[in-house]
């Protein structure tokens, strides 16, 4: 199947006082129709500049993207005017956020905004634009969608919230939906609720779905493929199977074996990673993994070392392995 | 309907001022039903009455009612106060809007002229202003009217300040709103509480300031009796041989400024509980 979302050597940049900061570096993926991308990394790796920059949401200025192409079914997002854009978020392209509390107006009922968003995008009247609203709350697994379609916010619980912000992402049947950490700040129980209703969804709609979260446990669950970035690059690149089985670069190794195992020896102590992420404004020169990695030769800390296919569909930025 | 309960239980000062504005704005407006004469009309031989049978609270030196003159002043105290309030609101919300939301240079001359009006008071602008205009009841208004602006402004800029990095503007801009479309939709009616707040707050002082200029005979020009104009007439002459024209154009002066500003400050404290003490 073709991709329907192309990124090339995205390249993101911020201009600060304290010099430029190199939030999202040479950042090249593509997802396919009806398929689940998971963007992983820890805090301020770059993973939410990088959806940011896909939806060219990012603050200008300081922020700018820099270099790269994103190419929608063919679209290229980054040369579109302002107003072409605007008419691609929502319609072609739709992000959900972490904060379910604080994505929605407090003042609109749920199906005020809902329609409000579908009218924005489709020439139909108020009437069909609030029966959309009723049906996208029914798709999402709203009980009572009619009566929760005139309630407002606070009247919901989080895990409802966080369901009318898919309904509203996906209200114009959107060919990609990224959804930044969305399970982020629910209950656990709620979070795979979630989870499922996106996996569904994505079925169904044959939506392209970018995943961005620090959660290993998720991304095994739904996630078809995955990439991991580090300091905002990415250091590796496969299908998710394949990378929980035989990860190559130190950086997810790490990762994979600071996650708690069911089986593991009682006692036994989770490995941490030692050290913190470099600050984006003053990468060292080589690896910017090369400080914290136990296998770090001298090349490491010399050149970036670049992207190459480690076994069939898995590659990654490492010199060693 | 609950609500209203509720809060009248918890805020009984606030119910007083509710009780003074609602008297006031019905005396004004059914002011043709309720003064006993016409406020206008002169009587010699009643001049300077004092308050008895006839003329409740006296009258003037020209022998007409001072109660329907009274009366008949909530009139126009209560279209100064709604006109310069609204319009001040109005703009101001506008100014503010915009200057929070659009930033960049727009906002930097925007707050520097809000800055400079915002160094002189209230009356001394209001002065100038009407100095130059002119009496009448529409200049009066917008004399007090314009000094409001800058405050509202600089209260709903900082609102929008915040506002606009909440995530649900960033969340209507990922399914493809414009700008105008969320200003309007999703930040403006999110300051509207406190802009309800502010514009009461200044209901009192529009009234006061109106009475300031009447007094000083700036304000709504002859014959339509102003509180202010009836203090200033009154005052320098008759404080001795007739205080009833003195005391009863003050007291009501007080008694509204009064309410006002206890239903400004309950409603400040059930609209923005962080601002209450």
């Amino acid at each position: 199947m073709a991709a329907v979302l192309e990124v090339a050597g995205l390249t993101t940049v911020f201009h600060t006082r304290t010099g430029v900061v190199r939030a999202v570096q040479d950042v090249s993926f593509s997802v396919e129709a009806g398929e689940t991308l998971a963007i992983v990394g820890e805090s301020g790796c770059g993973k939410t500049m990088t959806a940011l920059s896909l939806m060219r949401l990012i603050p200008t200025p300081p922020g700018q993207i820099t270099a790269g192409t994103v190419r929608l079914a063919g679209t290229d997002l980054l040369g579109l005017s302002e107003a072409g854009m605007r008419k691609m978020r929502g319609s072609q392209i739709a992000m959900i956020f972490q904060e379910p509390m604080t994505a929605l107006n407090p003042l609109l009922t749920i199906g005020r905004q809902i329609a409000e968003m579908v009218s924005l995008h489709e020439n139909i009247s108020r009437r069909a634009a609030n029966a959309r609203a009723v049906e996208m709350l029914q798709q999402v697994r709203i009980p009572a969608p009619e009566r929760r379609a005139r309630e407002y916010p606070h009247q919901m619980s989080g895990g409802m919230r966080q369901r009318a912000m898919i309904a509203m992402a996906l209200a114009c049947r959107p060919k990609v939906l990224i959804a930044d950490e969305p399970t982020t700040a629910l209950d656990v129980t709620i979070q795979a609720q979630v989870l499922d209703l996106i996996d569904d969804l994505r079925r169904e709609l044959g939506t392209a779905v970018v995943l961005i979260t620090h959660d290993l446990g998720v991304v095994a669950e739904v996630a078809d493929r995955m990439i991991v970035m580090y300091a905002g690059r990415k250091v590796e690149d496969g299908r998710t199977k394949d990378l929980f089985a035989d990860p190559c670069h130190p950086y997810l190794q790490g990762l994979l074996a600071s996650v708690p195992r069911f089986g593991a020896a009682e006692g036994a102590r989770l490995r941490d990673i030692p050290g913190i992420v470099p600050p984006l404004h003053d990468l060292p020169h080589g690896c910017a993994f090369a400080p914290r990695c136990a296998c770090a030769v001298g090349a490491c800390r010399d050149t970036v070392p670049p992207l190459e296919p480690k076994r069939p569909g898995h590659t990654a930025a490492c010199w060693v392995t | 309907m609950n609500d209203a309960l509720y809060y009248a239980r918890r805020y009984p000062l606030g119910v007083a001022g509710v009780i003074i504005l609602i008297v006031f704005v019905l005396t004004a407006v059914f002011a043709n039903v309720v003064a006993p004469f016409d406020p206008l009309t002169t009587n010699a031989k009643a001049s300077l009455a004092a308050p008895g049978s006839r003329y409740i609270i006296g009258a003037d030196m020209m022998g007409r009612d001072m109660l329907s003159r009274m009366i008949h002043g909530a009139r126009i105290s209560l279209a100064v106060a709604l006109g310069a309030t609204c319009i001040g609101s109005g703009f101001g919300a506008m100014l503010g809007l915009a200057s929070g939301y659009l930033g960049g240079w727009f906002d930097l001359i925007t707050q520097r002229i809000a800055e400079i009006m915002q160094s002189l008071p209230l009356l001394v602008m209001a002065l100038v202003i009407t100095a130059s205009l002119g009496p009448s009841l529409v200049n009066t208004i917008i004399a007090i009217a314009i000094p409001l602006i800058p405050n509202v402004a600089r209260v709903i800029r900082a609102n929008v300040l915040s506002l606009r990095e909440l995530n649900y503007v960033e969340a209507a801009r990922a399914v493809g709103m414009g700008r105008m479309r969320i200003a309007l939709v999703h930040v403006l009616p999110n300051t509207l509480a406190p802009l309800i707040v502010l514009a009461t707050a200044q209901l009192g002082s529009t009234i006061l300031t109106e009475a300031s200029l009447s007094f000083l005979g700036l304000g709504v020009p002859e014959p339509y009796p102003s509180w202010g104009r009836m203090l200033s007439e009154s005052a320098a002459e008759y404080i001795r041989s007739a205080p009833w024209l003195v005391i009863f154009p003050g007291l009501a002066i007080s008694l509204v400024v009064f309410g006002a500003n206890l239903f400004g400050d309950a409603l400040r404290d059930i609209l923005d509980p962080r601002q209450g003490d």
